[in-house]
């Protein structure tokens, strides 16, 4: 509403005196150019130096061997199946927690909104995931609770007389997606349950004596409230997806295999355990590509949303 | 054809207290019936009890002669306009409209035919096509409106649909509103706080207060015979003028003096016998007070509220209480000129210590001229 408000009457201004208009801006910039100077240093070196680094044949365990390589990084990088292994899982992960915490946040968002006892507690022990740092849940995870002979999962698994699975050799990236989703689960509960809770609660009472169904509520009424928070949701979760790496470097270390790998660890593997900092670098362009794709898609949908 | 009544309505939100504490009414078809009362007096709950968005504690809800108690909401066949709207801002003011259709699996046709009829009686068919945070407030109020004739409910529900218009448009959309009541020949509740809508739109006025009926009628009645002190006070702008006062010894003639705080004392003819001593509150209403050189009320004007077509001159007594007066439009009275008024005692409202009424005015005879005739005010006299 006070967007709207803002700027119908600055785009009655722009079209009545642009002139006007640019000289202002033109005021402006020396007072904005410290601050935009500071942000562009800070994207455009590490960014510039990825860049030259991935064109240079750089491996630390062999100094010996260096210079410019040209594409051969990138060629080396486009015919090694683990880097399309890790570009389908990094967009198999992102894909699946953002299916689980968005679909199990908007629910969850909807029941908590209803009122029930206990309903402050509630609130509290699902949110609290989220401040339990990566390395740690997925410690707990991995031994607690997916260990097949220590895990509660496993202890579940005899109580019903079956033999305890070994999650993370068995099925290791649907574990690392559990791990991620339970950890960005209350991140899209709090977002979205705010968003709920925003709902003027006379649409649904207006919608009640529509004849609406609860079902019919939430699809027609609810959703698209929602779809706003819903975005912001996907586009934060996923720039923090795209990166995932403590959960995979303490569970299954990319494995078995490279069931696991996704492009952040496959750069570091290149990196750090083959010290090819050519390659990784390589790889580092490729996920700074992948992200700004995902980025401008999200970015135009969400622009889209955000003047309905 | 459709009927509502109410059979002991009560309402408790929490166990302990009651909201509603017992309402009897009846809604005829085709009546054009307004609850009003000061905020918190439990109009919307009551609304919202007979929509079915609140459960009824106890008592019965009839529609049309049938229990609708535990029927829900969209069964009732009942249209609400909320008083924020509450339309779906994401959806065009056509599709708010037809939504209801939609949802009982209307085929396109007939919705879209419903709608555009509803479009014309609004006059809404320029912004069909648009979404509600684009429309002025008055046509988001005929959005929510169009919404309830679509589906065609045997009662229309407003819940203080105008009160967030300018006064303009609240005027304008009184109008409106009264014009769709008798083109949709409907059954129509409609709450509000202000009396005024409530004096101009009704054909029933319902009085309620602390979750209580005071009074039912029509807005004449309500106005000429206020049942109680509150009634009194509340319908009525510029609000009645109320005096504590004394009953003497009953004289010839069947009048019974007042003696007010002030000294003054006025001859009401009650309809029952009052004990002398006992006391009561006398009740002027400001177009029952002339200004006059013998009358026995006498003060200085205060402040004087120029409407236009009338003066409202509020005037402090010597014995510290303000009245208020109406005067013409063109009356020359300035602020802090003493003046004197006189009241005919026949249009005057006597009530016990209980608050309830004891000599109920005579509605004032229409015959022009009489109003102004001071000198035709009977007996006043000062003590
Ligand atoms: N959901 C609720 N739970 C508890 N108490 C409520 C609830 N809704 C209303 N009340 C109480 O019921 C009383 C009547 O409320 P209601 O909304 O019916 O007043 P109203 O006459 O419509 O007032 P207004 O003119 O301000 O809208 C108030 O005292 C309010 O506190
Ligand atoms: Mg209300």
């Amino acid at each position: 509403m006070s967007t709207v408000g803002a700027t119908v009457p600055m785009a009655d201004m722009t079209a009545s005196q642009p002139a006007a208009e640019r000289r202002a801006r033109r005021r402006m910039l020396p007072l904005v150019a410290p601050a935009v100077g500071v942000l562009l240093v800070w994207m455009i070196v590490p960014l510039v130096l990825t860049l030259w680094f991935s064109v240079q044949r750089y491996n630390l365990l062999n100094p010996a061997l260096h210079g410019f390589a040209g594409i051969e990084n990138y060629q080396y990088l486009v015919t090694d199946p683990d880097f399309w292994a890790s570009l389908v899982n990094t967009l198999v992960l992102v894909g699946a927690v953002l299916v689980v915490t968005v679909g199990g946040g908007t629910l969850l968002a909807v029941l908590f909104d209803q009122p029930f006892a206990g309903k402050g507690i509630a609130r509290v022990l699902a949110i609290s995931p989220f401040f339990v740092m990566p390395t740690v849940s997925a410690l707990v995870w991995k031994n607690l609770m997916l260990h097949p002979i220590y895990g509660i999962a496993g202890f579940l698994w005899r109580l019903v007389g079956l033999s305890p699975v070994d999650w993370f050799a068995t099925f290791p990236l649907a574990s690392v997606i559990a791990i991620v989703s339970w950890e960005w689960l209350p991140f899209a509960l709090l977002i979205l349950l705010t968003a709920v809770q925003s709902l003027d609660h006379s649409q649904i009472e207006a919608a009640r004596l529509d004849g609406a169904s609860f079902v019919q509520q939430f699809r027609y009424i609810m959703l698209p409230h929602l779809s706003r928070a819903i975005s912001v949701v996907i586009m934060i979760e996923t720039i923090f997806l795209l990166t995932v790496f403590a959960e995979i470097f303490v569970t299954t270390s990319g494995g078995p295999g490279n069931a696991t790998t996704n492009l952040a660890f496959l750069i570091y593997a290149r990196a750090l355990l083959q010290f090819d900092v050519g390659g990784a670098s390589a790889g580092g362009m490729v996920a700074i590509v992948l992200a700004n794709i995902v980025a401008f898609f999200l970015v135009r949908s969400i622009g889209r949303r955000m003047d309905i | 054809m459709a009927t509502l009544s109410l059979r002991g309505v009560r309402k408790s939100y929490l166990a302990g207290t009651e909201t509603i504490k017992g309402i009897d009414l009846d809604v005829a078809d085709r009546e054009f019936v307004v609850f009003v009362g000061p905020s918190g007096c439990g109009k919307s709950t009551l609304l919202r009890m007979i929509a079915g968005l609140e459960d009824i504690t106890a008592g019965d809800l009839l529609i049309d002669g049938t229990r609708v108690n535990d029927v829900d909401p969209a069964s009732r066949g009942l249209a609400m306009v909320f008083q924020s709207y509450a339309l779906y801002p994401h959806m065009t003011v056509a599709d708010n409209m037809g939504f209801a259709l939609k949802l009982a699996g209307r085929p396109k046709a007939e919705r879209d035919a419903k709608v555009a009829e509803a479009a014309r009686i609004l006059q809404l068919e320029p912004v069909l096509t648009q979404r509600p945070r684009s429309l002025s407030g008055g046509q988001r109020q005929r959005v929510a409106i169009g919404r309830a004739i679509v589906r065609q409910p045997r009662v229309f529900l407003f819940d203080e649909p105008l009160s967030n218009l300018d006064a303009a448009l609240r005027g304008q959309m009184r109008v409106e509103l009264l014009r769709l009541h008798e083109e949709l020949a409907a059954t129509m509740i409609y709450v509000t706080h202000d009396q005024v809508e409530a004096m101009t739109m009704a054909d029933k006025i319902v009085v309620l207060h602390a979750g209580r009926v005071e009074q039912v009628g029509s807005p004449m009645e309500l106005y000429n015979h206020p049942a109680n002190l509150f009634v009194a006070g509340f319908i009525g702008s510029p609000r009645m003028n109320l005096l504590p006062g004394t009953v003497g010894a009953a004289a010839p003639g069947g009048t019974v003096p007042v003696t007010l705080a002030g000294g003054v004392t006025v001859s009401v003819r009650p309809a029952q016998v009052l004990a002398p001593g006992s006391s009561v509150t006398l009740g002027i209403r400001p177009e029952a007070l002339r200004q006059a050189a013998d009358g026995p009320f006498s003060g200085a004007a205060l402040l004087v509220e120029r409407l236009g077509g009338m003066t409202l001159v509020h005037v402090t007594l010597e014995s510290g209480e303000t009245l208020v007066a109406q005067a013409d439009g063109n009356d020359p009275i300035r602020a802090h000129d003493v003046i004197r008024l006189a009241v005919d005692p026949s249009v005057c409202h006597l009530f016990a210590a209980n608050g309830l009424v004891l000599s109920q005015a005579e509605p004032p005879q229409a015959k022009p001229g009489d109003l102004h005739d001071l000198d035709a005010m009977p007996s006043l006299a000062r003590a």
